[in-house]
């Protein structure tokens, strides 16, 4: 989960990470009241909090020179959507002047199973293209997490961005709050970008942190985001993040459910690979009850793109049985708005076959034919 | 003896009580896995189809002797099932529970590595020799005893795989699900180590997906000759957006690493075929074997 730049700047204050001093703007308060309450004289920077990335680029951030023009802005970026996205609050910044921008992050490495430092010298751009372009400039540490990240490491960093004196020293105290936040914060990324370098030290200029999901049961103090507020999702797919289903839209007409993210992916391939177009990815998971299979069911019942639904599920710790149950209620609650092609094999399976017989549904063993059959099918409507 | 089990491995199941657990408990018994006990804490006493279950692993290794055990428990409390089982000296810890944070997976697989101990999962459906026994929730039909070894990131994937394998009476050595988590225990490069020395493996069909690099390591060990057996891989995800994450915590191409085409291209200029369906693999595999 994504927090706001305002939220991860508050941490990263009460971590010690310098930031810039500012405030965080509600709808319809007054900024000219607040700049004098803060003491903040313009230059500020004021910034859209939406959790899209390509801010900056899409007009989310922008710098005020007087009090007039800071109100002007505010109203301004209030009423303007970016990617789609109403920012519910404004961060309002003195601006910093700044002789460079660096770049700072801490991750998880897949292959090494740890925690990787990575910095560079450019900073205030895509890190993914500097990856690209310039891998060169790119300095990486990676961490034992038994140790975890020492401060020799992180000056040993510093000293690769060319950094001496106090910015050393601020630079190793800034990454090794950065470590204790990516451990305190279960983080899949803590991020900043740009981290500007001043006339006598670091700033963070902006704050990313990215919680891993699965841990958000252990940061109660974090308020959960609907995850239509990420601007990463349609409509629909965050009504199924919501039911607590993987669904992701695809542009073409078959609809696709699978249980177990491997296979639901391969049928989507499948689908393709016999000419047709998945509309979408839905995985109903693990072990998946009668109750979850309607569930998605309806979901698909409502995603226009698809106009057939191809199940293809292969029976382990869900069951054959569940499945068939779930697809007998749900036409049985809402009707068969579409046809529905099953492939069902697996544990319990003559069992799941038998109850959708007598529903008077088909089921397929072979999961090509079935392709072929709801290919044809949605090709028909 | 296949690799890291074979008949004689005793197991613990860990969360038996469960009705994860206890379903493949029944399962597993069927099969011939010697399961010799159960682990609840606070459930110590019970039975499960026959399993005397105990409140910690300990006692359940004191007692009756183990080498390996099988993780249901929640995943709050997953962890510490998991370090339980690296202390109580298991060699072996499959790890079925999805949905761990990874921050706790990155740090007990590191520590079982210090240990010695081997983790598969989590999120997978554990390990199967054909016709032996099973650490996992696999159903057995689409398995049959032979010698092509099944790596995977995916469950349901190596079923279908290795029912199309099945069908076309190519048996397997082993199978094994590494998980779909961004940080599994056992990976695909440690597993054909592994294979590379098994006399029973004569060739390994590999199930891959979207994500991560360990494809591309994959087919650098085979480049080097870090691996000389017949090498088949499928690869789920051709149709997958990229930045979109596909049901598996690990199944996202992000930071320009993970997608399809680096992953076939890798794997096609090391010399390992690459199947455009899962059920073209058996064809794939008479080729090579």
């Amino acid at each position: 989960m994504k927090l706001y730049e305002y939220e991860s700047k508050q941490i990263f204050a009460k971590y010690g990470i310098p930031v810039p001093r500012g405030f965080v703007l509600e709808r319809g308060a007054d900024i000219k009241e607040l700049l004098k309450k803060h003491g903040i004289e313009p230059p500020v920077a004021i910034k859209s909090q939406v959790l899209v990335g390509g801010r900056g680029k899409a007009g989310g951030i922008k710098i005020a020179k007087t009090v007039e023009d800071a109100a002007r802005i505010a109203e301004e970026l209030f009423n303007k959507p970016i990617k789609g996205l109403l920012p519910k609050v404004l961060l309002v910044e003195e601006a910093v002047p700044h002789e460079a921008e660096l770049y700072a992050s801490i991750t998880m490495d897949r292959a090494r199973r740890r925690p990787v430092v990575l910095v560079s010298r450019l900073g205030g751009v895509d890190i993914e293209e500097i990856a690209k372009e310039k891998p060169e400039e790119i300095h990486r540490a990676y961490i034992d997490p038994w140790i975890g990240l020492r401060g020799y490491m992180a000056r040993g960093l510093g000293k690769k961005l060319g950094l001496s004196g106090k910015r050393l020293q601020v630079f190793e105290k800034i990454l090794l709050a950065m470590y204790q936040i990516f451990v305190d914060y279960d983080g899949d990324l803590v991020e900043i970008n740009p981290l500007a370098v001043t006339s006598d030290g670091l700033v963070a200029l902006d704050a990313k942190i990215i919680i891993d999901d699965n841990a958000l049961f252990r940061h109660p103090e974090i308020a959960k985001r609907d995850p239509a507020e990420t601007g990463e999702y349609t409509e629909l797919e965050a009504k199924a993040q919501r039911l607590g289903f993987a669904f992701v839209e695809l542009d073409g007409d078959v609809g696709i459910i699978g249980n177990g993210a491997g296979l639901t992916m391969a049928t989507m391939d499948l689908v393709y690979e016999r000419g047709g177009k998945p509309a979408n990815f839905l995985d109903i998971g693990g072990g998946a009850s009668a109750e979850r299979v309607k569930e998605a069911l309806k979901i698909l019942y409502e995603f226009p793109k698809a106009k057939v639904i191809f199940m293809n599920i292969f029976g382990g710790i869900t069951r054959c049985d569940e499945v068939a149950r779930g697809i007998v209620a749900a036409i049985k609650e809402v009707g068969q708005k579409k046809p529905i092609i099953v492939r069902l094999t697996g544990t319990n399976e003559e069992e799941g076959r038998k109850i959708l017989q007598e529903a008077g549904l088909e089921a397929f063993i072979d999961p090509v034919e079935a392709a072929d059959k709801a290919i044809q099918l949605a090709r028909e409507r | 003896m296949a690799i890291l089990i074979d008949r004689d491995t005793r197991v613990i199941v860990q969360g038996i009580t469960g009705k994860e657990g206890s379903f493949h408990t029944k399962l597993m018994l069927d099969y011939g896995t010697k399961v010799v006990a159960g682990v609840t804490p606070g459930k110590g006493g019970r039975e499960v189809h026959g399993v005397p279950v105990y409140d910690t692993v300990e006692e359940a290794v004191k007692n009756h002797g183990a080498d390996a055990s099988i993780v249901f428990v929640p995943a709050r409390f997953a962890p510490d099932a998991v370090y339980e089982a690296i202390d109580a000296g298991l060699k072996l810890v499959v790890v079925i529970t999805e949905h761990i944070p990874v921050h706790d997976t990155m740090r007990f697989v590191n520590y079982a590595k210090s240990k010695g101990t081997v983790i598969i999962g989590p999120n997978c459906p554990g390990i199967i020799v054909p016709g032996r026994i099973k650490i996992g929730i696999m159903p057995v039909s689409p398995f049959k005893p032979g010698n092509v070894a099944v790596i995977s990131r995916s469950g349901t994937l190596t079923y279908e795989v290795a029912a199309a394998m099945t069908r076309e009476g190519i048996g397997q050595s082993v199978a094994i699900g590494i998980g779909g988590d961004p940080i599994v225990g056992l990976d695909f490069v440690e597993a054909l180590e592994m294979l590379e020395k098994d006399p029973e493996t004569k060739a390994v069909v590999m199930i891959g997906e979207i994500g991560g690099d360990m494809e591309e390591r994959v087919a650098a060990m085979y480049r080097e000759g870090r691996f000389t057996k017949p090498i088949v891989a499928y690869i789920a995800g051709r149709t997958a957006p990229p930045g979109k994450r596909m049901g598996h915590a690990g199944a996202i191409i992000s930071m320009g690493t993970g997608a399809y085409q680096d992953k076939v291209e890798a794997l096609r200029k090391a010399g390992i075929p690459v199947a455009k369906m899962p059920y073209d693999i058996p064809k794939l595999l008479k080729e090579v074997l």
